[in-house]
């Protein structure tokens, strides 16, 4: 019989078998505490900085810190100037971004025909997600600042950082806006609502949480990002609070790199408290939009 | 109640011994008792939800898999408890082969899907060989034998199946475990793959799930009848050989099952 | 005359196609903001290369813009991107990998709710945080224990920094191509007696292989892309280097030097910072469509 004449598996007798399932399952416990160590250097990684910013930081933060001006001298230095100019610069990209972005994700989830032109237009916002944020600095200090003739001022930085971050909220809003059911739309319109008015009294309010907490989270990166804020306002040095949108400014990255490479360990305590306010502000907002997603999707499931 | 063991000449494939399943606090299948006839195919029929499916994963300890399961009782193979706290799983599966109610091929070439278990098992000898006796037996080399290469994915759905059963051939299981493997298919498919089954037969023992009842009294030579009810989570309610459970079944449930007035 | 019954239609139309007119106005706005990326990183180029080849700008290997004799050869600066972005990607691969085998296959529900967030903060870290982080922490780490020659400005930190960074982009879609692996194919697997190590490195990683490729490459795009750290840690010095303890500049530290110098409009050093741009722009873009057409094209119709 030709099976005879082959190799079969049946021919690794057990004692073979239970030798190399030892190996293999060494290499299978191996390989856990490989996966488990590589899962933990990130969070390690983020304990490292935390913990770091804080011994640098932790000392030179009072309210003096926070109130007065930049000075040339460590011990005076303040945060004052860039906390008011990302409270603006902030302020203004979430009054632009949210209208546009909810705009725009109503549009693609709700009227858009399903052809080139809204293919086009949601591969270019994938795209314009990956583009290097310096590059959005590029393109304002081009446009906003020279163009237009705005000047290095806080609008012109509020404009770039809303296209920066407005892919952002439209991918989030859109998610938002596709968890509401089906059937909602379609008991409105069969109470004779148009589709506006579906959109603007069933679809948006149930979507809203989403929208807001992918607006905070825009917003946590805008007041995060340095580069292209650089690129509109430079690394000036600024000792005054911005009155409206047409003056100059700084914020609080810039602020931050603006101290980092000073040489002296003064310095390096200065930048360790900047960093630790504005992780403060990240991290609340952080935790907002995920409270408000949490009390969101409590709410859905009811 | 009839007792769901038979007596058989040869000592049997696999025993199971009073054998209790449960999902949490659900219990799936209550004292199961059966021993599967070697080199022969056995069918478990049931209504949908009688724990025929579940029973089958037990017999190779795939309900480990889902972490709320827990088993009670004994299945015996070669005299040894699967379920004992020396018995590897892996061992177990790589003696006890499986296919499955859908075709899932890897995707990998036609060739790597025959290889993967001999691979992983450490097998050194002639690879190719292995391969295309795996392929014939499965009675699919004609078909395949030119595009070994190619993935998996280009075939059939039938023929994924087929492959499916040599993948499993490839381990050289005593016993081969098929949950509904032609619930997918069509009937022209379904017919190639009843044909190997009873080509294989003589050499390996199939234990075979099936809804379907006219494939069970077809191809299969024992068959066990399961059934829940509002007092009794899954068991077996009859067994014996196939001819006897469907011309003059001893129980009530049975006869309403196969006659159609029930399930 | 009286209104008739059911003929609100056109006033029903106007009121919608203002409407949608309006949201697709706002949809408009991200396609104009690529547009408005090429055309500024173009024409502002274009007058860059009146004054200097593209090719010489390609293939030049001495980029001294700031000083005299000014050399505009891009090639620096573009070893020096290569360089940390190759060290970011070369820690973030495989911590990746791991991270994500070990949540999809291993990590029980509880443990993945919890690291899961904790990875997307540090995704959500400021740049210039991370900065700081490697100039004060990382570098005099390995001066102390592994490179006690090492310049304060180098490479190294800020690769490895870096590639903390991207672990979360890596992981994340790393772990959803897994995750999209159906329970058939692992089921199948431990039928042949596979352990959980095999099913995790032979079926699960090989059936989600176009969707680690693309984690790979995204991560790599947004590491070329990164400005900030970069910056701060590796250095402002142009050098055709593959020497991970040397300083070096990127093309987006380069741009950022420019910039916060308030370089005036017009001169040649201006326009370099677009031509570097738009180079820039087209790797990472080149890069992010590469990554989606991986999973378009080699997508598993399981």
């Amino acid at each position: 019989m030709r099976q005879s004449q082959i190799d079969t598996v049946r021919g690794i007798s057990a004692e073979q078998f239970h030798r190399s399932l030892r190996g293999r399952r060494l290499v299978g416990k191996f390989a856990v505490i490989i996966f488990l160590f590589s899962t933990f250097i990130g969070l390690a990684t983020l304990a490292a900085l935390i913990i770091d910013v804080l011994i640098d930081g932790i000392p030179w933060i009072d309210w003096d810190f926070l109130s007065t001006y930049p000075s040339r001298h460590p011990e005076d230095a303040g945060l004052r100037s860039a906390l008011f100019g990302t409270i603006w610069v902030a302020g203004l990209t979430a009054l632009f971004t949210f209208p546009i972005g909810t705009a725009t994700a109503i549009y693609l989830e709700e009227y858009a025909p399903r052809n080139r032109m809204t293919q086009f237009i949601e591969l270019n916002i994938t795209n314009l997600a990956g583009v290097p944020s310096i590059v959005y600095g590029l393109l304002g200090l081009a446009v906003f600042v020279s163009f237009l003739g705005m000047g290095r001022v806080v609008l012109a930085g509020a404009l770039t950082l809303t296209l920066l971050v407005l892919p952002l909220l439209i991918v989030a809003g859109r998610e938002a806006i596709r968890a509401v059911p089906d059937s909602y739309r379609q008991g409105s319109l069969a109470l004779g609502a148009t589709r506006w008015q579906t959109v603007r009294y069933v679809v948006l309010p149930s979507a809203l949480p989403g929208i807001l907490t992918g607006t905070i989270l825009a917003m946590s990166r805008a007041i995060g990002e340095a580069a292209p804020v650089i690129a509109i306002a430079a690394l000036v040095y600024v000792t005054f609070t911005p009155g409206h949108p047409f003056e100059r400014f700084t914020v609080l990255p810039i602020q931050i790199f603006n101290w980092v490479s000073r040489p002296q360990a003064d310095w390096q305590h200065v930048t360790a408290a900047a960093i630790i306010i504005l992780l403060i502000v990240l991290l609340s907002m952080n935790a907002a939009a995920i409270l408000l997603r949490d009390r969101f999707q409590r709410r859905s499931e009811e | 109640m009839a007792t769901a063991t038979t007596t058989l000449s040869a000592p049997p494939a696999l025993s199971v011994r009073g054998l209790n399943l449960y999902y949490g606090n659900f219990q799936a299948l209550t004292d199961v008792n059966l021993d599967i006839p070697p080199r022969r195919i056995t069918a478990f029929i049931g209504p949908s939800g009688c724990g025929k499916s579940s029973l089958l994963r037990c017999l190779n300890r795939m309900n480990d898999l889902i972490r709320s399961a827990r088993v009670e009782g004994e299945v015996l193979f070669h005299g040894d408890n699967v379920y004992s706290s020396t018995a590897a799983p892996t061992e177990i599966r790589f003696r006890i082969g499986m296919v499955f109610q859908k075709p899932n091929p890897f995707p990998k070439s036609i060739y790597e899907n025959v290889a993967f278990g001999p691979r992983i098992a450490g097998f050194r000898g002639d690879m190719d060989a292995l391969v295309e006796r795996c392929l014939r037996q499965a009675a699919l080399w004609d078909e395949v034998r030119g595009r070994l290469k190619h993935s998996a994915y280009q075939l059939s759905g039938g023929q994924q199946q087929r492959l499916c059963i040599a993948r499993a051939l490839a381990l050289d299981p005593e016993v081969i475990l098929m949950d509904e493997p032609c619930s997918s298919l069509d009937p022209i498919a379904t017919l190639a793959i009843e044909n190997l089954m009873r080509e294989l037969a003589p050499n390996y023992t199939i234990v075979l799930v099936t809804h379907n009842m006219q494939q069970a009294a077809r191809v299969s030579d024992y068959t066990a009848f399961l059934t829940v009810n509002e007092r009794r989570s899954g068991y077996v309610v009859e067994f014996g050989e196939t001819g006897e459970v469907f011309s003059t079944p001893r129980e009530r449930a049975t006869e309403d099952y196969i006659t159609g007035r029930f399930g | 005359m009286a209104t008739r019954l059911l003929s609100g239609n056109r006033a029903e139309r106007g009121g919608e196609m203002a409407i949608h007119a309006v949201l697709l106005g706002a949809s408009v706005i991200s396609i104009a903001t690529t547009v408005g990326i090429v055309f500024v990183l173009l024409s502002e180029s274009l007058r860059f290369f009146d004054l200097v080849s593209v090719w010489d700008f390609l293939t030049g290997t001495v980029w001294t813009p700031l000083f005299r004799p000014a050399h505009f050869g891009v090639l620096p600066l573009v070893a020096g991107t290569v360089l940390v972005a190759g060290i970011a990607i070369i820690v973030a691969a495989p911590v990746g990998l791991f991270t994500a085998i070990f949540l999809s296959e291993y990590a029980p529900d509880r443990f993945r709710r919890i690291v899961k967030p904790m990875l997307e903060i540090l995704a959500g870290v400021p740049t210039v945080v991370y900065g700081y982080f490697a100039l004060t922490f990382v570098t005099p780490l390995l001066q102390r224990w592994l490179l006690p020659d090492m310049i304060i400005f180098n490479a190294l930190s800020a690769g490895l920094v870096m590639g903390v960074m991207i672990i979360p982009i890596v992981s994340s879609l790393t772990e959803d191509a897994m995750l999209a692996v159906p329970r058939s194919l692992r089921e199948a697997a431990y039928a042949l007696g596979a352990t959980k190590f095999e099913v995790a490195t032979r079926v699960v990683t090989p059936a989600a292989l176009s969707g680690i490729v693309a984690a790979v490459i995204l991560g790599l795009s947004r590491a070329i892309g990164e400005t900030m750290l970069v910056t701060i840690a590796a250095g402002a010095t142009p050098r055709l280097t593959l020497n991970p303890t040397e300083s070096v500049q990127t093309m987006t530290a380069y741009i950022v030097q420019v910039s916060f110098g308030e370089t005036p409009q017009g001169t040649p050093v201006y326009y370099t910072i677009f031509s570097v741009g738009l180079l820039l722009f087209v790797m990472t873009l080149a890069m992010n469509i590469l990554g989606q057409w991986v999973v378009r094209r080699w997508r598993q119709a399981y």
